[in-house]
């Protein structure tokens, strides 16, 4: 039995400790918003934030979580999650849409620790995000367009 | 512009109404969810009764909400927007109140118009072929609603307005919203004929409306395949054969059955799967999975051999796919012949939810589908012969598609058929959701066909070409499926051939060759299709061509292109927009491509900086796209982005390797895709048109692969013509 933390409430599963984040989250707790694209850390669509910071669910070991405050997008309602969701908005970004929680969740992580990134660092930042319908040109835009507006 | 169409009958319209009636009442309103219009099983609308059902497509509660029942798949593209868009044009309702169901698999209802007898979203057709069938359905609602409002006000029809959702009497300052008609509309007869709006009345078409997937898809609310639950649903995985062409001799499940939630292993046709409580359960039983492959019938070639084998035979004439004048005999007297080999890998479509689907048996016989369907008749057909059931028992909910870029237009609805052998394996008894991992994705094949390109040329002594022989090597993507009778005439494959048996320029001794090859990997269309290899080999040989003329390669186009007008006005604009003739540091480019697909024309200049090592960067991208009609600019212009990204991956870095049969890459780690840092900055022009609109999901794809190897040539004076291009 593991207790996790997971937007503010407590949820105790009943699994092995090295199961992924993800799965236990996807499919014991129910919450759907953090996808599976690729299980091995590689294209981001499991982002979420981990006491503030950016992780990929999908090699992340519950047992590693314990004890520590899991956000998803669900939960993402702070001033950074919520300026960034508008500046997605604001860009139409998303297309298909399923890789894009993990992109608004790295970008609220990017954010959180620098509030004024470069250009270069926004791109270089969100370069561990795939988007296959090749948002990135209103990725990086709004992303921009969010820093702003905390500023 | 005004169009008179005939309606259905009162009779239909009745049976429409009292369908919808029941259907659209039923059920909860999930947020997020591409939500399906009548199925039984409770995932519709909620409007509120009496609901006005006109025609297939509008559905109106008293409530004041409109549901528009969109036929195409909305895989990122934008259909659903549109479809609506169309509809809420003519009806002249507010955005706002504007909600969109998916459509039902019913091909007579809501086939493509463009394919005959199938429902379908593919080749950049949708709002191509729905123009104006959904917007005559908007119009047709709107005509029985004023007609109603007349009749409850007794005032002449002609003296009603209709604005933003409200019908208006100005003279007796009565109104009346859409809802507090709908039940008097529904009453009255279907209109046989109804005028359309001129393209000068457009309200919403040609406006930046918000897309109605917008927030669901930043908020995590949209539900996708992979997010379906259903009671006592089991999650399969398969163990699939590692080489193609392998099968299983025997398996020993004992090992899996001792993982905690593993319920159940079965045979199947295409592997052994392994049902668990959820995906992590199945998972860790598929790895404890022991499975002895029979590789007697397997591949043995891999991408060497295959390259060698299409060397060979490019060596040879092929099947002409155009010819005209006699470019044989000039290639063969010429003192002079400019030529280049072209190699094309294979590649994956890669959609970032990989392929999955839900099915369950339902209680009277047939069996209910959920998962993005893309064409719905092919996929209804197939279930129903791997289950024995007639195409009518297959009921499929469309759901929200986390990607495709052609691969969910499977022509043999591979994944869903395996759901189907899955759930007829445990003979029904739960729901199934068959999930593929990145790397089931990934090997299961279903690429972009590998293909190579043989271009020769003479110039005349103008230095424009006299003569063109291009000669194309690979499989056909449409024989063997149910598409060959419509696409294959006379050994020739249209999509092999398409953006080179077309080519634009006036050429005057042309020949378009095609060898078909035949191979045991499974391949299917690419976004933009033949157009992927075509377009970059036709659209940078010409930039060689113009290099060996020493023409600038913009008027070198423009001299070649007179009968032309829509290509010369793309290459127009973007050339207009960028910096094209300027001074440019000499370790950067411009390159210029454009190309037609799928009735769009798009040109492309490309600005590119050369790195050390060859390596180098797309800084800038002026995109110029004649769609006809912009029904939405402003997703036009995520499609040109989008698109183009996805093309400039293939350039950069996508391509996919056999060896001995076996697929070499698995996953993003291998199977380099493009990311953020390699997006370049585009701007988007679109050229105003009033011709009838044309797809923008595929167009840009083929011409940003081009665009920038013409401005790598700029730099180095070199051809890049073996992809994928990763250093200059």
């Amino acid at each position: 039995m593991q207790i996790l933390t997971i937007n503010g409430a407590e949820h105790r599963i009943d699994a092995p400790p090295e199961m992924p984040l993800l799965w236990a989250i996807r499919d014991l707790v129910g919450l759907k918003g953090t996808k599976y694209g690729c299980g091995i850390a590689q294209c981001g669509a499991c982002t979420l934030l981990i006491n503030g910071l950016p992780q990929r669910s999908c090699v992340l070991p519950l047992s590693a979580t314990v004890g520590r405050a899991i956000t998803t997008i669900e939960g993402l309602d702070d001033r950074v999650g919520q300026a960034v969701k508008s500046a997605w908005a604001e860009l139409a970004v998303p297309q298909c849409g399923y890789c894009q929680s993990g992109q608004v969740m790295a970008a609220t992580g990017l954010l959180s620790r620098n509030p004024s990134p470069t250009d270069a660092e926004i791109a270089d930042q969100m370069a561990g995000n795939i988007c296959r319908c090749c948002t990135y040109h209103r990725v990086k835009q709004a992303v921009r367009r969010a820093a702003d507006a905390l500023a | 512009m005004s169009t008179r169409i005939l309606n259905l009958s009162r009779r239909e319209f009745l049976a429409a109404g009292v369908r919808a009636g029941v259907g659209l009442t039923l059920g909860l309103s999930l947020p997020g969810v591409a939500r399906v219009a009548e199925t039984p099983s409770g995932q519709s609308g909620t409007l509120a009764p009496p609901v006005f059902a006109p025609n297939a497509f509008v559905r109106i509660g008293a409530d004041d909400r409109v549901a528009v029942i969109a036929k195409h798949l909305e895989m990122g593209q934008g259909a659903h927007t549109g479809m609506a868009t169309l509809v809420a044009e003519e009806l002249d309702a507010r955005w706002p109140q504007i909600e969109i169901l998916a459509a039902p698999a019913d091909a007579k209802r809501y086939n493509n118009l463009f394919w005959g007898p199938a429902q379908g979203t593919g080749g950049s057709t949708a709002i191509a072929n729905a123009f104006e069938q959904m917007r005559k359905a908007g119009a047709t609602a709107r005509a029985m609603l004023v007609q109603a409002a007349a009749r409850a006000w007794t005032v002449p029809e002609q003296e009603i307005e209709v604005s933003e959702g409200l019908l208006r009497h100005s003279a007796s300052q009565r109104q009346a919203t859409f809802g507090e008609l709908a039940a008097a509309a529904a009453a009255l007869p279907v209109p046989d004929e109804i005028a359309l709006k001129a393209p000068a009345q457009f309200k919403l078409i040609g406006q930046d409306l918000e897309r109605k997937d917008l927030w669901p898809k930043i908020d995590g609310t949209a539900v996708f395949t992979q997010d379906v639950e259903r009671p006592g649903m089991l999650v399969a995985v398969v163990a699939h054969p590692p080489r193609f062409g392998a099968k299983v001799r025997s398996f020993d499940p004992v090992e899996t059955l001792k993982q905690p939630g593993v319920r159940q292993v079965v045979s199947i046709p295409s592997g052994i799967a392994v049902l668990g409580d959820h995906y992590w359960a199945a998972e860790l039983g598929r790895r404890a999975l022991k499975v002895d492959w029979d590789e007697r019938a397997a591949m043995v070639e891999g991408s060497a051999e295959i390259s060698a084998q299409y060397r060979r035979r490019l060596e040879q004439p092929g099947v002409a796919a155009r010819a005209e004048g006699d470019p044989d005999t000039l290639l063969a007297r010429a003192a002079r012949v400019v030529r280049a080999d072209y190699a094309f890998p294979f590649l994956a479509h890669a959609a970032m939810e990989p392929m999955n689907c839900v099915i369950e048996r339902r209680g009277e016989g047939g069996v209910e589908l959920w998962y993005g369907a893309q064409v719905q008749t092919a996929d209804q057909a197939a279930v129903a012969r791997t289950l024995g059931l007639e195409p009518t028992q297959v009921r499929i909910n469309t759901l929200f598609a986390g990607g495709s870029f052609g691969r969910r237009a499977n022509p043999a609805s591979d994944y869903v058929v395996e759901a189907a052998e899955i759930l007829k394996a445990i003979e029904g008894r739960s729901p199934v959701k068959l999930v593929w991992s990145r790397e089931d994705d990934m090997r299961a094949g279903w690429f972009r066909p590998a293909y190579m390109h043989r271009m020769e040329a003479v110039l005349g002594e103008d230095g424009l070409p006299v003569a063109w022989r291009n000669r194309i090597v690979g499989q056909s993507i449409a024989a063997g499926t149910a598409f060959e009778s419509l696409l294959v005439e006379e050994g020739v494959d249209a999509t092999s051939v398409e953006g080179a048996a077309n080519l634009p320029y006036d050429i005057p001794n042309l020949k378009v060759e095609l060898q078909t090859t035949e191979l045991p990997v499974p391949i299917q269309w690419w976004r933009s299709v033949g157009s992927t290899h075509t377009g970059y080999a036709t659209e940078t040989f010409i930039d060689a061509l113009a290099r060996e003329a020493g023409r600038d390669p913009v008027a070198y186009r423009r001299a070649l292109l007179a009968k032309h007008p829509r290509h010369l006005g793309v290459l127009a604009l973007a050339v207009k927009h960028s910096q094209w003739g300027q001074p440019i540091a000499a370790n950067r480019g411009r390159g210029v491509a454009v190309h037609e697909s799928f009735n769009s024309y798009v040109a492309m200049v490309a600005e590119v900086t050369l790195e050390e090592g060859g390596r180098y960067r797309v800084d800038l991208v002026d995109v110029a796209v004649d769609c006809g009609i912009a029904v939405n600019p402003d997703i036009i212009r995520a499609q040109m982005e989008g698109g183009l990204g996805f093309g400039l991956s293939a350039l950069l870095a996508d391509e996919i390797t056999i060896e001995a049969g076996a697929v070499v890459q698995s996953n993003f780690s291998g199977y380099r895709v493009l990311r953020a840092n390699q997006m370049p900055q585009v701007r988007v022009h679109i050229v105003p048109s009033a011709e009838s609109p044309t797809g923008v999901g595929e167009p840009a794809t083929p011409v940003i692969g081009p665009a920038v190897a013409n401005a790598l040539a700029a730099i180095t004076g070199r051809l890049y013509s073996q992809l994928p291009v990763r250093t200059a």
